[in-house]
């Protein structure tokens, strides 16, 4: 399975993932739009929310829009989507995006980008 | 525990039976139209059909029917006065099936927003009859340019309508080959129509089934297409026989296809709104189900344990509250064992409650499917409750396989589980016996029995004629034929109205005894379920509390079906905080979430008084329909004393502590009185005191309704609703003065 990584101890809270998730489908800085979450801790240190692929987005989809591809990466056929936003509700890290222009949701691909944009390495994708 | 992933998908419908099936088909009436797109949450378009002339007519819907009746049931009343007269009778070919969705319903964010109301003169009560259910056909209707479907007339021949929302076709269409039984049928024309298999989920059927033709107890099942299992799932329009009337117009299916069902189809006024209030709904039941009443894992049944608990649970025709074996059947039973875990759930998109629950590959042991394996849509609580213990049953296969056949002939599990629960206790009283039934030994708990019964029933055969009268019917026939005394089956034979109790045991809660016998249709609880708030929950102690109550809640509750949603998102779960707000009954939150939706969809902002008044207009029309019809009378709301006390000295005894102690604290007697009296005397005064609260709970409630003291609404109140409509008043102003 391919997913996403991290580790929390290197994290700088930049939010150059939030930054690059955004834009990459939203085309806009805006951590709301983002399949990345960074949120900061009254110690400093930085806590940091991604997708794990464990595919509870894809269980309560009644319609079945959301499937594994060949990597094990749960992915959202929008065209098919009716925009329940049951999986964002149900999405246990609560990192799936819903906004208000769009009539379906999105969620992480594992695309990397966030990681490309890191500068200290607190996230990987890594593919079991 | 049966899990989701682990469940085999159902096998594909054979093709070219299909085929051979579809070209069997003559068209009789074909129409080419242009959907009309909705506008805040309208068409503004009504489609009737006749059935006599193969007629159809796409017509406007003036704005004055939109402002005094909203949608869903107050549009399906409003054309069903329109298109009957005071005599119709449920067979006469005037009278009409309306269907309407409701301004709300398709819109996908929010949990249980795909209600449809279907609404016919009954054959049970000869009055109107309201039933809301899920499914997908409602919302497809609405997208596909209606706000409320009218059949009227009757065809020569079985005829299926399809109805193509994305083409724009409207079909009248002679159908000889296809089965009848729901689960057949459902699956035959769902491939029929489907383009392909990932089409299949853009079809929606509405059938009854193949019990239809003759029995009076007959519902309506409405269709989705489940993606994941690969079958057709079955939702009940169930209440009052409104199978009857469509198998009568000789109506084998409607069948609607819609493809591209996305979240704004709509075209609301501000989504931001719903997608607000639906993710919060969403995350509400991801955190709190669980700890409430895991509705996602055991659906309605979760309350059978519960409901023994509190001596609710009819138990052997409403004799009892509960059952010493309501293990067998308790919430982890139903989880551990029967109904498929993990499974997306919904009736409609969105609805993260996910109450349909399924008992997938289920082994039939008997009926014309016996050996198959079958997807059971259910059991609900009313069934689980109706078919199981008031008829002596716990054993969940059973229970199972009653509501499996009642779903595929299309009966009414609610009615099948009281009747049959009635005539057990006729058959223990010697009202039935072997020779009468036919060889049927209708012994509380005889499964076997019960299943041949409804097979007969199906078929049309032996006693199965009988049963499928309904109770109120049976009453009269079996006191004609000399077998039983009319009193005592009046007392023991739950049916008000000429329909059938639904499953709760009311002698301990007078606001739910009121909740049943003040309803429109006759006792049905989803207009006034108050017995959990009263008897559970103790959330109305005071007399006044229930006779408020009895105003608001079935107001309330009339909105939902105004609007095309589901009430079980209202209060079967609630916010983490709602015992913290002044009328956690009422679950504040929930309703200020409703009062949005409404605003969200329509960009009419209303208030919670405004709610109630929009349903008053329509629940005060339909009770001068009832008027009008010939009941809705103070003397039509009277109940059977069965709903409000023990009949039999076994019942007394039963609970006899409670009741001996209620003739102290209630009636007023010393226990020196109570201690020296019969028992024949203190069942006396218990009912005395028990009809005579009844009495006083009509005396309290009719005028908060607007009524007079016979249940006629005031010409005052209906000019105050801005209702007094010239029919209106020409039925009630005679009535004015007439005393009950």
């Amino acid at each position: 399975m391919k997913r996403l990584e991290k580790d929390e101890s290197l994290c700088i809270g930049c939010r150059q993932c939030e930054e690059a998730c955004s834009q990459a489908f939203y085309k806009v800085s805006d951590p709301a739009k983002s399949c990345i979450r960074i949120t900061d801790r009254e110690d400093g240190t930085h806590a940091i929310a991604v997708c794990t692929q464990c595919g509870k987005c894809a269980e309560v989809c009644n319609t079945g829009v959301i499937t594994q591809d060949a990597k094990g990466v749960y992915r959202l056929n929008k065209k098919e989507c009716a925009g329940c936003l049951m999986c964002v509700g149900f999405c246990p890290e609560n990192v799936m995006v819903q906004c208000d222009d769009y009539l379906e949701p999105s969620k992480c691909t594992a695309c990397g980008l966030c990681v490309k944009a890191c500068p200290t390495g607190p996230i990987r994708i890594v593919e079991e | 525990m049966i899990q989701m992933c682990n469940v085999p998908r159902y096998a594909d419908a054979d093709m070219a039976e299909i085929q051979k099936m579809r070209e069997a088909h003559q068209v009789l009436k074909h129409v080419d139209y242009e959907p009309k797109d909705l506008y805040h949450g309208y068409t503004d378009k009504r489609l009737r059909i006749d059935l006599s002339a193969n007629s159809v007519e796409i017509l406007d819907i003036p704005q004055e029917v939109k402002e005094k009746f909203v949608g869903g049931k107050g549009y399906c009343l409003r054309y069903l006065w329109d298109a009957t007269n005071p005599e119709t009778k449920w067979d006469s070919p005037e009278n009409a099936i309306t269907m309407s969705a409701g301004p709300i319903a398709g819109i996908t964010q929010y949990a249980g927003t795909g209600k449809c109301l279907v609404c016919t003169i009954s054959p049970m009560t000869d009055i109107p009859i309201d039933s809301n259910v899920g499914g997908y056909f409602g919302p497809f209707l609405k997208f596909s340019g209606f706000d409320v479907l009218e059949l009227t007339g009757k065809a020569e021949e079985d005829v299926i309508i399809v109805i193509d929302g994305n083409k724009g076709t409207i079909s009248i269409e002679k159908a000889p080959l296809e089965h009848k039984d729901a689960h057949v049928l459902g699956e035959e024309l769902t491939a029929m129509y489907a383009e392909d298999e990932k089409d299949r989920k853009n079809v929606a059927v509405v059938c009854s089934g193949s019990a239809s033709e003759h029995c009076n107890l007959s519902m309506l099942n409405f269709t989705f297409y489940d993606p994941k299992r690969n079958v057709v799932r079955l939702k009940q329009a169930g209440r009052g026989g409104i199978g009857r009337v469509f198998a009568n117009k000789h109506v084998k299916a409607l069948v609607c296809r819609f493809k591209g069902v996305k979240a704004n189809l709509n075209h609301v006024y501000d989504i931001g709104i719903l997608n607000k209030d639906g993710l919060k709904f969403h995350r509400e039941i991801a955190t709190l189900d669980d700890k409430q009443n895991s509705m996602r894992k055991s659906g309605t049944a979760y309350s059978l344990r519960t409901l023994s608990d509190y001596d609710i649970l009819p138990t052997r025709n409403y004799k009892y509250g509960g059952t010493d074996k309501i293990d067998e059947m308790a919430p982890e039973v139903w989880q551990n064992q029967w109904l498929t875990q993990g499974g997306a759930d919904g009736c409609w998109y969105g609805c993260s409650m996910a109450c349909a629950k399924t008992a997938d590959h289920f082994l039939l042991k008997t009926g014309p499917y016996k050996g198959q394996r079958v997807c059971v849509d259910g059991p609900e609580y009313e069934s689980a409750a109706g078919l199981g213990p008031n008829c002596g049953i716990t054993d969940p296969q059973a229970i199972l396989e009653l509501n499996f056949y009642c779903d595929t002939y299309g009966v009414d599990t609610i009615s099948y589980g009281t009747m049959t629960a009635f005539l057990m206790e006729c058959y223990e009283n010697g009202i039935l016996n072997k020779e009468r039934t036919g060889g049927l030994e209708l012994e509380w708990g005889n499964i076997e029995a019960d299943l041949e019964m409804l097979h007969l029933m199906a078929r049309n055969e032996g006693f199965g004629k009988i049963a499928a009268l309904g109770s109120h019917k049976q009453k009269e026939y079996f006191a004609k034929m000399g077998w039983g005394d009319m009193a005592f089956m009046n007392d023991i034979a739950m049916e008000q109205k000429g329909l059938e109790y639904s499953e709760y045991s009311s002698k301990e809660s007078l606001a739910q005894q009121g909740g049943y016998g003040l309803t429109n249709k006759g006792p049905q609880h989803d207009e006034a379920w108050l017995i959990f708030m009263d008897q559970v929950n103790n959330q109305i102690p005071t007399f006044e509390d229930k006779a408020e109550a009895l105003y608001y809640y079935p107001m309330f509750r009339t909105w939902f079906g105004l609007l095309g949603l589901c009430k079980l998102p209202w209060n079967d779960i609630v916010p983490a905080d709602n015992s913290l707000t002044d009328e956690p009954a009422k679950v504040p939150e929930h309703v200020d979430n409703y009062l949005d939706l409404f605003y969200g969809v329509t960009g009419v902002r209303i208030d919670r008084d405004d709610m109630i008044r929009q349903s008053e207009r329509v629940y005060n029309f339909q009770r001068i329909f009832n008027i009008r019809l010939g009941k809705g009378l103070r003397k039509n709301d009277a109940i059977p004393y069965r709903s409000q006390g023990p009949v039999t000295e076994e019942e007394y005894l039963s609970r006899q502590e409670r009741y001996d102690g209620q003739l102290v604290e209630q009636v007023g007697l010393t226990p020196e009185q109570v201690k020296n009296m019969s028992l024949q005397e203190k069942m006396a005064a218990t009912r005395k005191h028990r009809e005579a609260e009844y009495e006083r709970l009509i005396d309290a409630v009719y005028p908060k309704r607007g009524w007079t003291l016979n249940g006629v609404p005031t010409v005052a109140h209906l000019k105050e609703l801005g209702m007094d409509l010239p029919e209106l008043l020409a039925v009630v102003e005679p009535l004015q003065d007439a005393q009950p």
